[in-house]
């Protein structure tokens, strides 16, 4: 049998957040509180997957990208990549990983082929082929032209994510973490976005973990979905094995909506936590 | 031989950032220029009005010479140390911290390509500070050992970059006052080095402190070349303590900003904004 992907076993993330007690006076020292981010987590997904993750805000799923993405370090468990320890092989792991993420981030004054230039050179690649290749993808995404020179603090938020999209395939990562690409994109864009992962996915041999609010983005792209909560996967299938959980909704298939409300007991709605 | 040639256009990636930081911000360059310069202008006339001031009969041009030897000496080496200390600083403001780090880069790459930057930028900065600043003074260097006084000035650059990455430490686990904390860093060692005063007239404590800064041995060595017209053979023994302290300035820095930056993975402080 072929090494997976990615193999998280019993993953747990805790951080120190320190509070006020609103009892005490205003400047007296603040209290550290334990906020559980991530809870003995353990998931495995398989080459050339597309692996969806669906939660609310603050239920993990962007703590889990920054551990695969060696940001962070597990406070237990061990995660593979590749079969590469995210602690030990950080360096073999860097080189197979790329990462979009939800804020776009880069140097705002900028152009995009100027920021897609420090991301080539940063990852080592032969600037011919990079130049190239930044203009097919950008291109292929639907950005025009005359937007590659032009200051990203002139771009609209849309359009910065797709060169942050851009950024994230330039370097053909064997494993692409998506957190939330799409999120802020107008429907255009999005399916602009949407039909390029596929793309990759078909042509570049890569494995494709996608974090998402929009649950028919995770329906029409992904092979199978994770729910999480607070924390905890509460429920790991395809598409049709999740929709299968819930029974019908007034004589119509449910939605990965229903299922999620039903699992979760509530709505994709926000609370912060990291 | 592969590795070497990743890594050689990562640091290329981090000269090519810097160049295009102060082409996007040039306003922000000038700015600091004519600081630099003013402020240079000011100290050296001070030592232009010291038989004003005492009434009494003064070297006005060796206190003019002595007084610019310290602002320029310290202007070259307080970009270095900016420069290198600001290189998380940048990541922080600019909310790229996260990307950089995930790239298979490693953080030597990061500081060579950093300093080679701040060497040259340095160098190019202080000329045109030094040719402005001559042309408001009668200089006299004709007794000047300047082949001496380079080969020190380099020698020195090298503790500033092991200070350089010892303060770039702090924004990475500060993320909100790391920054300012590095401005406190450099006004300690203005204070102690003998950039306007000589080390001599502190209080012994001070004096103590004073010779743990190299910028202490580089602004004395610079004054005896060009002031004194000190032999190259004679600044041999200062040259070699100054690339042998530098060479342990630079492996402790290094030791720990590898210790902070797992500390910073362990504690979720690589967040884009702090």
């Amino acid at each position: 049998m072929s090494t997976p992907a990615l193999e998280l076993n019993q993953v747990c993330k805790v951080f120190a957040k320190k509070e006020r007690d609103k009892t005490k006076a205003r400047f007296a020292p603040k209290k550290r509180k334990k906020v559980i981010a991530l809870d003995d987590v353990s998931l495995s997904v398989n080459r050339r997957e597309i692996f969806g993750v669906l939660g609310p805000n603050g239920s993990g799923k962007s703590t889990l990208i920054r551990l695969l993405s060696t940001l962070l370090i597990p406070d237990k468990g061990t995660i593979r990549v590749f079969g590469h320890d995210v602690e030990k092989e950080e360096f073999e792991v860097k080189r197979l990983i790329n990462r979009v993420s939800v804020d776009a981030a880069f140097f705002k004054k900028f152009s995009p082929l100027e920021n897609l230039t420090y991301a080539a050179r940063l990852y080592g690649m032969p600037m011919r082929e990079a130049r190239e290749k930044m203009r097919q993808i950008m291109l292929r995404l639907g950005l025009k032209e005359e937007t590659f020179n032009q200051p990203m603090e002139h771009m609209s938020r849309g359009m910065q994510q797709k060169v942050a999209v851009a950024r994230g395939f330039l370097t053909s990562p064997t494993l692409l973490l998506l957190d939330e690409p799409t999120t802020g994109l107008d429907p255009h864009s999005k399916r602009d976005v949407q039909g390029f992962v596929r793309q990759i996915r078909a042509e570049h041999d890569a494995t494709i973990l996608l974090t998402t609010h929009d649950m028919e983005e995770a329906d029409r792209l992904c092979d199978r979905i994770a729910i999480i909560d607070e924390g905890k996967i509460i429920a790991l299938d395809t598409p049709k094995g999740l929709k299968g959980l819930v029974s019908k909704r007034n004589g119509h298939e449910p939605t990965l909506e229903d299922v999620f409300i039903e699992l979760t007991g509530k709505k994709m709605e926000e609370k912060e936590v990291e | 031989m592969n590795t070497l040639i990743r890594e050689m256009r990562g640091a290329v990636a981090f000269i090519e950032r810097n160049i295009n930081l102060i082409k996007r911000y040039w306003g922000w360059e000038l700015v600091w220029l004519i600081y630099s310069l003013v402020n240079s202008l000011a100290v050296t006339y001070i030592g232009a009005g010291m038989e004003r001031i005492s009434g009494q009969s003064l070297d006005t041009q060796y206190l003019i010479t002595y007084l610019l030897v310290g602002t320029l000496i310290w202007s070259y080496l307080s970009v270095i140390f900016y420069s290198i200390s600001e290189m998380i600083a940048w990541e922080r403001w600019e909310g790229t911290i996260e990307y950089t780090f995930m790239a298979p880069v490693s953080r030597l790459t990061h500081l060579v390509g950093t300093t080679l930057f701040a060497i040259v930028y340095g160098i190019l900065r202080t000329l045109v500070i030094l040719l402005i600043v001559a042309s408001f003074f009668h200089l006299d260097l004709s007794g000047a050992n300047l082949p001496g006084a380079v080969l020190l000035l380099l020698a020195g650059s090298v503790s500033f970059v092991g200070l350089g990455i010892l303060a770039a430490v702090l924004p990475l686990l500060y993320p909100e006052r790391g920054a300012q904390m590095t401005n406190a860093a450099a006004a300690i060692l203005l204070l102690i080095s003998g950039v306007y005063y000589p080390v001599e007239i502190l209080p012994g404590w001070l004096q103590v402190i004073a010779s743990a800064s190299p910028a202490t041995y580089v602004i004395r060595g610079m004054r005896a070349c060009l002031l004194h017209g000190e032999s190259t053979r004679a600044l041999i023994s200062t040259v070699l303590f100054l690339i042998g302290a530098g060479i342990a300035v630079i492996a402790m820095g290094l030791l720990i900003f590898q210790r902070v930056e797992r500390y910073a993975k362990r504690a979720g402080r690589l967040k884009r904004s702090g």
